[in-house]
């Protein structure tokens, strides 16, 4: 039977994206271009204005990710996406500022922006790739990579225990974690979208092959088996304990889901709060139009509840 | 030119310190964001900031370390804020990969270092001059700078508006070279009526979003900003990039990139450049900056009554150094000698020589810091020069 | 619509008579993951033996009419070079 086409359709995502700078940057079989599009499906149905969406991002192949989407966009030093992103948030409050990039950034040389941003909980959304290696660079360890992986400077094996990224975001006040992979991507986006909505600081992992290096220097394959192992070893578990979600790559398993949502004030609520209580009158909230504290930290994803 | 906001100013006359006074100077020049981490001697003027700023709608935040701060401060001024971070010696070492990222992405931001005894943890309470080369050179690359040394608390109030202004002017980091001892000592600071408080407003486009150009290159060499949340969808990155923002990492962007951003401070000397010239056309001319200038004074007064001609330029603004402005000193012929005092072990002289070159002897009074010049230590040597 | 199903994020769907579906292919951006090709629910794609530019296979819809415009091709794309979507045509 013929197939009648239904008519042409734009991919609606093209929109979000700098499509005069494509072809980006990222190798055949990479799972960040995979995030982008799922960040960028998220973004859609969050339904927050265009116009007030920040992307901050830090260096590193996943920091490239500011320059390819189409926002008031910034590229800012390595590991210190974060304390950028939070001077943004609170110089100007109406914005909805996400943080994107990779493991080492925010987590080695921004681990301690990370953790402490997580305490304050200021109202931002931080999405982690992690792809276990220092991939712009060529492929060098992380504080992400499983014991006894090989990179270029643990040629015998990596020595170090990695960081549970999840765990350490719960430790320090996170008040959504989640962690998927680029294999599953409604899953992703939807809890990317929940996390964008959610007030305070939100965190996503989200595991990506790197065929190029770490994939190919542990024996894993393309961007294509790292997916396979994503989809085999993937174990989906919402609440588990974040010390229990662990990522085993070789013999399963991936502990996937969302692990925390809570609720904590945010940062700039709490300010507001407790500067009036204690000056009153005295007390001139940090001025940015008639828009309050609460217009702008209250919403909750379940305001924007709607079929993904 | 905006004029301040009343309520942030503190119309008066007060007794006060040059830290606490250079925090007024910010509110008064429209700063309402500031981040920082607590480093002596420094620490004043953010614990000022955190009582006064929810006074008068202004945030301040104390972040992790000095690498936060730093950047946080970028952040907030792209956010629409004024923001300044503050910091001493060893926490200025720690900033200059983000005053590299300002100067880079020519964003508006105002530094102050209050100088101490350095190099390393040094002499946390005591005062030095040895961080004027570091503001030069601090972080890696090629790039201009604005550095601007007052000498007393009135002149921290007067030079930081100053500071807020240049950034704004200029879309560029401006570091507020403060030491120990202004920032501590206790003087009279007038601070006159808001509405004779000029500040500069940020230089946005007039563009709308499709034909607006985050880098474009204009007659004055200052690209125009735009606000973030308004459909720009604009980037800013630290890697060479062309007018549309985005990274270019060619040898010809990078030359077309960073010849204009050392050239947008090189050339507008004149306009960046603030001094006091006293006694001018003697043969002996001592160039000072800072609490040096302090002591300097009474050393030349001491020197003029026992019969020797010296002369007093006092460099409000380090830099970009004042070539233009030596060289028509030295044009006039009478300069023999050249005297320069500075608490560190040669670091402006080395401009000085440079600029000289060679047209007067220059005789540099090092100090490896952790107390003021006593008059009579350069009084003596301009006596010695003098003979 | 389609429903989601919980557990899998392979779910296939059967599509009612009056809506149709397809994909757009921009074979140019492609660069021969095959996440498309491999994780497809109704298995409508297939790698071509051409190569694009640069030297890629690129994904070919051989069996469209196995296709629901479940746009999980599209999702899955690290480089924008497919998407799905079905509509409802007027009768």
């Amino acid at each position: 039977m013929n197939h009648p086409e239904p008519p042409l359709r734009r991919n609606p995502v093209e929109g979000m994206l700098r499509i005069d700078r494509m072809p980006h940057i990222w190798c055949s079989g990479c799972g960040i271009g995979t995030s982008v599009n799922c960040f960028a499906h998220a973004l859609e149905k969050s339904r927050v204005e265009h116009d007030k969406v920040a992307i901050v991002s830090g260096i590193g192949c996943s920091g490239r990710v500011a320059g390819y989407l189409e926002f008031d966009s910034f590229h800012t030093t390595h590991g210190r996406a974060i304390p950028f992103a939070i001077g943004l948030k609170l110089a100007n409050p109406e914005l909805k500022v996400i943080v994107y990039s990779g493991d080492g950034d925010l987590i080695a040389i921004g681990g301690n922006h990370f953790i402490h941003a997580a305490r304050r909980n200021v109202d931002i959304t931080v999405i982690c790739i992690n792809n276990f290696n220092y991939g712009m660079t060529g492929g060098q360890m992380a504080p992400t990579a499983p014991l006894g992986s090989i990179a270029t400077t643990t040629p015998y094996g990596n020595l170090e225990p990695p960081f549970n990224l999840a765990h350490l975001a719960d430790s320090s006040g996170a008040v959504f974690v989640a962690r998927y992979t680029t294999y599953h991507v409604r899953k992703l986006a939807k809890v990317m979208r929940e996390a964008i909505l959610k007030p305070g600081f939100s965190f996503v992992e989200v595991l990506a092959p790197c065929p190029t290096l770490f994939g190919r220097r542990n024996r894993i394959g393309d961007g294509l088996a790292a997916q396979k192992i994503f989809k085999e070893l993937g174990k989906i578990a919402d609440g588990t304990p974040t010390a229990e979600a662990t990522i085993d790559l070789q013999n399963g398993p991936i502990v996937l889901g969302k692990f925390i949502d809570r609720d904590r004030t945010p940062f700039l609520k709490r300010y507001h709060d407790e500067m009036t209580r204690v000056l009153g009158e005295k007390f001139v909230p940090y001025g940015f139009g008639e828009t309050t504290i609460a217009d702008i930290e209250g919403e909750k994803a379940e305001d924007h509840e709607e079929w993904y | 030119m905006l004029k301040a906001h009343a309520a942030g100013v503190l119309t008066g006359n007060h007794f006060i310190n040059g830290d606490n006074a250079c925090a007024e100077g910010a509110i008064a020049a429209g700063c309402r964001f500031a981040a920082g981490y607590p480093i002596t001697p420094s620490t004043e003027i953010v614990e000022h900031l955190a009582q006064r700023f929810p006074l008068v709608g202004g945030l301040f935040v104390q972040l992790e370390d000095e690498l936060a701060a730093s950047i946080a401060v970028l952040g907030a001024s792209w956010g629409g804020a004024k923001s300044m971070t503050v910091t001493s010696g060893p926490g200025m070492s720690l900033m200059q990969e983000h005053i590299g990222l300002a100067a880079m992405t020519e964003t508006p931001s105002v530094f102050v270092d209050v100088q101490r005894g350095g190099p390393s943890t040094g002499l946390p309470t005591l005062p030095a001059q040895q961080d004027v080369m570091q503001a030069r050179w601090g972080s890696h690359g090629d790039y201009g700078i604005v550095a601007l040394a007052p000498n007393s608390p009135q002149e921290c109030f007067d030079l930081t508006i100053e500071a807020f202004n240049m950034s704004e002017l200029y879309r560029t980091p401006v570091i507020l070279l403060m030491d120990e001892v202004v920032g501590h000592m206790l003087e009279k600071v007038v601070i006159p009526p808001a509405d004779r408080i000029a500040q500069v407003g940020r230089k946005f486009t007039k563009r709308p979003p499709g034909e607006y150009r985050p880098y474009e290159v204009t007659e004055d060499m200052v690209p125009c900003m735009a606000p973030v949340g308004h459909g720009y969808n604009f980037h800013v990155t630290g890697l060479t990039h062309d007018e549309h923002g985005y990274p270019v990492m060619t040898a010809e962007a990078q030359d077309k990139l960073i010849r204009r951003l050392v050239a947008k401070i090189r050339d507008n000397e004149e306009s960046l450049r603030r001094y006091e010239m006293l006694y001018d056309g003697e043969p002996i001319l001592v160039i000072s900056y800072g609490i040096t200038s302090r002591v300097t004074h009474r050393a030349i007064v001491d020197a003029r009554g026992a019969g020797v001609r010296a002369g007093h330029l006092r460099l409000k603004t380090i830099w970009p150094f004042p070539e233009k402005l030596l060289d028509s000193v030295l044009a006039q012929g009478s300069v023999r000698h050249i005297v320069v005092p500075e608490i560190n072990m040669g670091q402006l002289v080395l401009e000085v020589q440079r600029v000289a070159a060679g047209r007067a002897s220059i005789h540099h009074v090092s100090h490896a810091g952790g107390a003021v010049h006593p008059p009579s230590v350069i009084r003596d040597v301009i006596l010695e020069v003098g003979r | 619509m389609i429903p989601e199903d919980e557990t899998s994020d392979d779910t296939p769907a059967r599509l009612p008579a009056n809506v149709k579906a397809t994909v757009v292919i921009m074979a140019n951006r492609c660069k021969g993951c095959m996440f498309c090709v491999e994780f497809c629910p109704t298995d409508a794609l297939e790698m071509s033996r051409e190569m694009n530019a640069k030297g890629y296979h690129y994904p070919e819809l051989t069996r469209p009419d196995q296709c629901n415009g479940c746009n999980l091709c599209g999702m899955l794309c690290p480089d924008f070079a497919i998407y799905g979507y079905f509509e409802k045509l007027r009768k």
